[in-house]
């Protein structure tokens, strides 16, 4: 330490270290607030508590654990409750997580993802006075426990159709994240799309990355590595796919960065994102994403909540679909100008299709209604 | 502790020199420098805090209030959620947070023991993750597969645990017995292929719930669980008790027996343990299938014990904390142990940390990093505390005997 300081002249450190303490003592110039703040918001709160338990994930992973939180937050802020959030670093922390939430007082819990299902159950049983609700997984039957499950399929669905409407190259691809179910709805839906485009305008665009009747495609192997979304990008781009739809969370951004590139070097290669509206949430890249499947998790959780506070809670699973606006299409914004005109009618008229039960999109990992 | 292995020399320096210059001493002031770290941590990243240093000059008794009352809270908070709750309505909650202490610590006692006794016999373990998943996947799948009547099922269940962890150790044994493959790169590689496998498996029916294709196994039957060790409101089970034998089989092992004679032969210089006429090879393969054993019961303690089913996660961390708790515990048997309860007790203590103060998670284990730190670096604690060097007194002979001993001649 010492070597490395004597490298600078004396005169810099001197100045440098009167800068920094200079700064730390004008940051703590300011005026200190009264005395009693004489509660002035606490008449508007309840003692309601609405507590989240996140998934291995974490609340940060641009995917169902941060739209769930998302959800809680906005409960807090709309109807005045209490809240109180638990991360899971691994698994091992479901049980206690969930356990220290109930002895914590919690009126209802939210449980994001199937892996806690085992865990939710458990406590609800030993807690029947307690409501719970889960994310993504319909196994629970009990008075207590609202699941709360989207068919995705259905705007899958919408965003398959728009793709391969707009591709130029006749190729559009896929991949995943894992191989499980509440991935794999996505590119079910997304392939049917595609299937019942080529019906409607006899067209022939083919889909890379899923094969929906052997259930197998491509996939990541986890949630995280963003270099090989990337990898997995450019070598469907060199294939010829135009339009790439990531689901896989975080590692969609590997995506985004392939298309910057290859857009950047002459390509048109653009992606559809998954669970938000990308344009909004991406934060790069939002001038290539065509549109967005989303998964309304957050609008759920409020609901959930808002109906548990009121004391009608009922353990019906909440199952977001078109109709009742739980999954939805994202509009096309900068990408407006690049989609057929007539492109927005016609997927008017399919979600009219959908929600009459006219076209019919089957997953094996739809929710059973 | 390795105080025990110090043997007295003629001469030697005073009862109070020996424990000043000792590895316990130094563990014990890593552990209360990191917790001082950690409190200004906590009390830098607070809130309150925040909001009330920004008027210091104004009034600073509300900064140092706000941090006292930060840093004081979460630990207490900690305290609270590890070893006694005196919040608690009933003595069952009360003793709660102590039980489930005991039960995190157990797979990384087990883990820990596995990568300890690996260190003695001069084998950098970094297998552990992967010896317990293999573990866990033979284990979970004797528990929810075969249909055997109690205590046989749960018998097979721990023997087919340590099987795999056993096998996938044995072979790197085996690898840097016959070729000189370097261990590290052999454990490294074959954690990745673990989670990998496991991942596989849990794609086929076979290891899926009927009716569902997610990848997480059936649950476990009743017949092959560790039975809870203080009654069902407690997650503690017999797999605790399984971890304390494991301690004292290891102990034995290590100091009474001959075989782990010749590991700690190997360990100390693997040319002079071949002079003597011990087989270098066979001290390989045979320490690195006792580690697997040991990080197999690890993976049982997950899948019979706490978990009750077979995911890719089951391991958690376990696996490089493990690496770890040896290091803490200097790889001695109770040294190990020790260790393996402060860390289940870190484990335990960060949820409640963090649901009853809001502090996050990652602060516990930034206190677990640092205390890791200290422990590493024995000479930047000793000059913190202006403790004597050991060697400095006219002692260097045993000193340099303990040093050897604690590390295990790792290269």
């Amino acid at each position: 330490m010492k070597n490395s300081l004597r490298k600078f002249p004396r005169g810099t450190v001197l100045s440098a270290a009167v800068l920094g303490a200079s700064a730390l003592v004008l940051s703590g110039c300011g005026t200190p607030p009264a005395e009693e703040a004489a509660g002035a918001t606490a008449a508007a709160e309840t003692d309601y508590l609405g507590c989240i338990v996140s998934d291995s994930g974490g609340f940060d992973d641009r995917s169902f654990n941060q739209s769930s939180y998302e959800g809680l937050k906005q409960a807090e802020a709309d109807l005045g409750i209490q809240i109180n959030q638990a991360e899971s670093q691994a698994e091992t922390d479901f049980g206690p997580n969930v356990d220290s939430m109930v002895q914590g007082g919690c009126d209802i819990t939210v449980t994001v993802g199937f892996l806690l299902a085992d865990t939710t159950k458990a406590a609800a049983e030993a807690n029947p006075d307690v409501n719970f609700a889960i994310v993504d997984d319909n196994s629970i039957d009990l008075p207590n426990v609202k699941p709360i499950i989207y068919d995705t399929a259905q705007a899958a669905f919408l965003a398959g159709y728009a793709a391969a409407a707009t591709s130029e190259t006749g190729k559009v691809a896929t991949y995943g994240g894992v191989n499980i179910p509440t991935v794999t709805i996505f590119m079910d839906g997304f392939a049917d799309g595609i299937t019942y485009y080529n019906e409607q305008n006899s067209a022939a665009v083919e889909l890379l990355g899923w094969d929906k009747e052997a259930q197998n495609g491509t996939f990541i192997g986890n949630f995280n590595d963003q270099g090989a979304g990337k990898t997995n990008t450019q070598n469907f781009i060199n294939e010829g796919a135009d339009i790439i739809m990531p689901v896989a969370g975080p590692v969609g951004l590997g995506t985004l960065d392939a298309v910057i590139e290859a857009n950047a070097a002459g390509g048109n290669a653009r992606v559809v994102w998954v669970d938000s509206d990308g344009y909004e949430t991406a934060g790069k890249g939002e001038e290539f994403i065509l549109t967005s499947v989303m998964k309304l998790m957050g609008d759920a959780v409020e609901e959930v909540i808002s109906t548990d506070v009121e004391d009608n809670f009922d353990s019906t699973p909440y199952v977001g679909t078109l109709e009742n606006g739980g999954v939805a299409l994202a509009p096309f914004h900068d990408q407006e100008a690049n989609v057929p005109e007539d492109l927005q009618a016609q997927l008017d008229e399919i979600t009219e299709q959908i929600i009459s039960g006219d076209i019919t999109v089957e997953s094996g990992a739809s929710p059973e209604q | 502790m390795s105080v025990q292995e110090s043997q007295p020399v003629a001469g030697s320096p005073t009862v109070m020199h020996r424990v000043m210059t000792g590895n316990a001493l130094v563990a014990v002031l890593a552990v209360v420098m990191s917790l001082i770290l950690g409190g200004l941590l906590i009390a830098l990243t607070d809130p309150d805090v925040a909001s009330a240093a920004s008027y210091f000059f104004s009034r600073p008794q509300d900064t140092l209030a706000a941090a006292w009352s930060a840093a004081s809270g979460a630990y207490l908070a900690l305290f609270q959620g590890s070893i006694f709750n005196f919040e608690g309505e009933t003595f069952t909650r009360m003793i709660y947070p102590l039980t489930q202490t005991l039960t995190v610590a157990t797979p990384l006692i087990c883990a820990g023991l596995g990568v300890a006794l690996a260190f003695r016999a001069g084998l950098f373990n970094i297998g552990a993750q992967g010896q317990i998943l293999i573990g866990a996947t033979f284990a979970g799948w004797v528990g929810f597969t075969l249909d055997l009547p109690a205590g046989i099922h749960l018998l097979l269940v721990i023997l087919a645990g340590m099987l795999g962890g056993a096998l996938w150790a044995g072979l790197v044994g085996v690898l840097k017995a016959r070729t000189g493959a370097h261990e590290v790169i052999l454990t490294i590689m074959l954690n990745y292929v673990a989670v990998n496998l496991v991942l596989y498996f849990l794609s086929t029916p076979a290891f899926q719930r009927p009716g569902s294709t997610n990848p997480i196994s059936p649950q476990l039957d009743a017949t092959a669980l560790y039975p809870p060790l203080l009654g069902p409101e407690f997650r503690l089970h017999w797999g605790f008790v399984v971890a304390v034998l494991a301690t004292v089989f290891v102990w034995w092992l290590l100091n009474r027996s001959t075989v782990g004679f010749e590991f700690r032969a190997v360990g100390a210089n693997a040319s002079a343990a071949r002079t003597a006429g011990i087989s270098v090879s066979k001290g390989y393969i045979l320490a690195m299938a006792i580690a697997g054993a040991l990080a197999g019961l690890a993976g049982v303690a997950q899948v019979s014990g706490t978990e009750k089913v077979l995911t890719s996660g089951v391991a958690a961390s376990f696996g490089f904390d493990a690496i770890t708790v040896a290091l803490l515990g200097r790889s001695s048997p109770w040294g190990t142990f020790a260790a393996g309860l402060l860390f289940g007790a870190f484990r335990a203590g960060g949820v409640t940390m963090q649901a009853s103060t809001g502090t996050s998670i990652d602060i516990v284990l930034v206190v677990q990093s640092l205390i890791v730190l200290f422990i590493a670096a024995p000479p930047l604690v000793r000059s913190l505390f202006r403790l004597p060097v050991p060697g400095a007194f006219p002692a260097p002979k045993s000193a340099k005997d303990r040093t050897s001993a604690a590390t295990g001649g790792t290269a």
